[in-house]
């Protein structure tokens, strides 16, 4: 068993970096302050392959495995975690989707662009009243001919608005069955299909998130993926993927927050001593870094598997859940160990802390980790 | 054209460099190594002329296996092959008669690599393979152009630039702004291990100089803080305990 990273990761990170010291970090704060959603980077990121990571050469993608993609996410966290969400969120949730659910003619059509980012991609299953009771959706398709007609809206959708194609599941049987559900591709510029408010967020602020509103929005057959009543199913298991990405959201945020609380620690005189000789501190740098290296073997370990082919249903949500609380844990420790400094955004601590959060909620609650982890140990 | 980028492999500039066996080997451990930023411009310069007008780029390193990544790096960027000379590198002029003794046959229209390294900036190696083989060498060159069998580049002189031409072949020692550092992508970096990277024996040749001893600057000390209105104690320090005026 090897732990560490292979060459191509290796090789990744330091792309990741180099790309995120030059287009990224300079802007950062700014875009920040102005909750700005840079698409221009998200093209740049696409020119790179990072849009398409898992997306096999003949698409037009890069034909990586989850390692690779774990990696790129975590030190795109690092640099920054909204942007990092947003690359998640298309790789893994719209381009994941239609990966993993499209006939090879779908495919062709829309993995090329989502791959190389001249599209970039939304997903839309959450509704204004139905977020952890996703069944409950009601947005609604109605058949008519060899259309589906679409009502209703979709929110907290990363890419909302700006998305040139989404994914969106929606109810087509009884309210409450699991197999009442359907998944459509719908592309930007299609009647009855737009954008809505755009939310005002604590943190990731660089990351898109709106509502999609659906009015009599006439979508083609050829537009479903798979069978009708599979949509919910499916969702379920892009969601299983889609938690080793926010997995690995959440490694570069605590990743970050604990490197720069370790560097400041050895820095920081108070007392004419370094703030790192003090066991108040260094117990704290020792329990951040503990949580890491255990949050860091669950998410590589769900990315394993999942490379193998098998079920990480348990495992990704173990990794989600335990690496989202150890990022809002590092960030929040890491602000404190920061002192006054950390609670200003001179510092990069401020803007993990404020990020941090949306990993324990966005793609299915801690709760709702716990709810699937409890169901398999019990069902095993 | 045919384009070979000489390329160091040298601790990444953040690295804290210190010393074992009472000071005459370098310590490696926990070190992260990249390719000489020199190097590196060289490397982008050369695959934008690759792709300006055709040809190939081949990179070449003097070095032991743990150098292997760094060669593949420089092929995820965009150079065709690779070779790797299977020899730890003692000093300049032995690096450059491995590079030259590799050269002299092979027909390259140009031989390219960074002004200097980054480990020992000896600055000599182009300058000497340029003698090896015969050839022009000319340093640092900030900016090249190629038209036909023509070069035209501009090389920074003291105060200012002075402009050359010159026909192919030639050794260019090279430094910014001449390319811009590529970022490789994602395919770069699936197929560079597909691309061929040969090893090759290394040549008879000899170290010219044997090293000694390293030796690290004396720490820094503290920071005196004086206080803006007291520009006269500034001046007393700066004369009396800095020495420097």
């Amino acid at each position: 068993m090897d732990f560490g990273l292979n060459e191509n990761q290796e090789m990744i990170a330091q792309m990741v970096r180099d790309f995120g010291a030059k287009e990224i970090t300079p802007h950062r704060d700014q875009w920040d302050e102005e909750q700005h959603f840079p698409i221009d980077v998200m093209k740049k990121l696409g020119g790179l392959g990072l849009m398409g990571v898992l997306v096999p050469q003949e698409y037009g993608g890069s034909g990586f495995g989850y390692e690779e993609y774990v990696t790129a996410i975590l030190e795109l966290a690092k640099v920054d975690p909204s942007i990092g969400l947003s690359m998640a969120a298309h790789n893994s949730l719209c381009t994941g989707h239609i990966l993993q659910f499209a006939n090879d003619e779908q495919k062709k059509r829309w993995l090329p662009k989502l791959a190389t980012a001249e599209w970039i991609g939304a997903w839309g299953l959450t509704e204004p009243n139905t977020g952890s009771d996703a069944g409950n959706m009601k947005t609604t398709a109605v058949q008519d001919g060899d259309y589906w007609v679409i009502n209703g809206a979709k929110n907290w959708i990363t890419h909302g608005k700006s998305g040139d194609v989404a994914v969106v599941i929606v109810r087509t049987g009884e309210t409450g069955d699991s197999h009442g559900m359907t998944a459509f591709v719908v592309e930007r510029g299609t009647e009855g299909f737009k954008g809505g408010r755009k939310e005002n967020k604590l943190g990731m602020r660089l990351s898109e998130t709106a509502e999609m509103i659906f009015e009599d929005c006439r979508v083609h057959k050829d537009n479903m993926l798979g069978n009708v009543g599979e949509g919910f199913i499916q969702s379920m298991k892009v969601l299983d993927g889609g938690r080793i990405s926010i997995a690995a959201l959440s490694l570069g945020i605590a990743e970050g927050a604990y490197e720069a609380a370790l560097a400041y620690s050895k820095e920081r005189h108070q007392f004419n001593q370094p703030i790192s000789s003090f066991q108040g501190i260094a117990f704290k740098l020792a329990d951040m870094a503990t949580e890491l290296e255990g949050a860091k073997l669950l998410t590589f370990q769900a990315a394993d598997l999942k490379n193998k082919g098998k079920s990480v249903n348990k495992e990704s949500a173990m990794a989600k859940y335990y690496a989202s609380e150890v990022a809002v844990k590092n960030s929040v420790e890491a602000v404190q160990i920061f002192g006054g400094y950390g609670y200003t955004k001179d510092y990069p601590v401020e803007k993990y802390y404020r990020d941090s959060k949306l990993c324990t909620i966005g793609e299915g609650t801690s709760e709702i980790q716990k709810l699937v982890i409890s169901r398999a140990i019990l069902k095993e | 054209m045919k384009i070979l980028v000489c390329i160091t492999h040298v601790p990444d500039t953040t690295a804290k460099i210190s010393f074992t066996d009472d000071n005459t080997k370098f310590n490696s451990d926990g070190v992260q190594y990249i390719i000489g930023p020199y190097d590196d411009y060289a490397l982008a310069r050369a695959v934008e002329l690759k792709e300006a007008s055709g040809g190939t780029v081949t990179v070449l390193n003097v070095g032991t296996s743990e150098t292997e990544p760094t060669i593949r790096k420089a092929l995820a960027i965009g150079a065709d092959d690779a070779i790797r000379i299977d020899a730890e590198p003692t000093d300049s002029y032995f690096v450059a008669e491995q590079i030259a003794n590799h050269a002299k046959d092979a027909g390259y229209d140009l031989i390219m690599m960074g002004r200097e390294s980054i480990d020992f900036n000896g600055g000599m190696v182009h300058g000497m393979v340029g003698e090896l083989l015969g050839l022009p060498a000319i340093s640092p060159v900030m900016k090249l152009d190629i038209e036909g069998q023509t070069a035209k580049l501009a090389r920074e002189i003291e105060g200012g630039k002075e402009y050359l031409e010159l026909d192919l072949p030639f050794i260019a020692g090279c430094q910014e702004p001449i390319a811009e550092w590529k970022i490789p992508n994602m395919r770069g970096i699936m197929s560079a291990r597909s691309k061929k990277l040969e090893v090759l024996a290394p040549s008879d040749a000899s170290e010219a100089v044997k090293l000694q001893q390293y030796e690290l600057p004396p720490a820094k000390g503290d920071v005196k803080m004086i206080d803006a209105d007291n520009v006269g104690e500034l001046v007393k320090l700066l004369k009396n305990e800095a020495k420097v005026i």
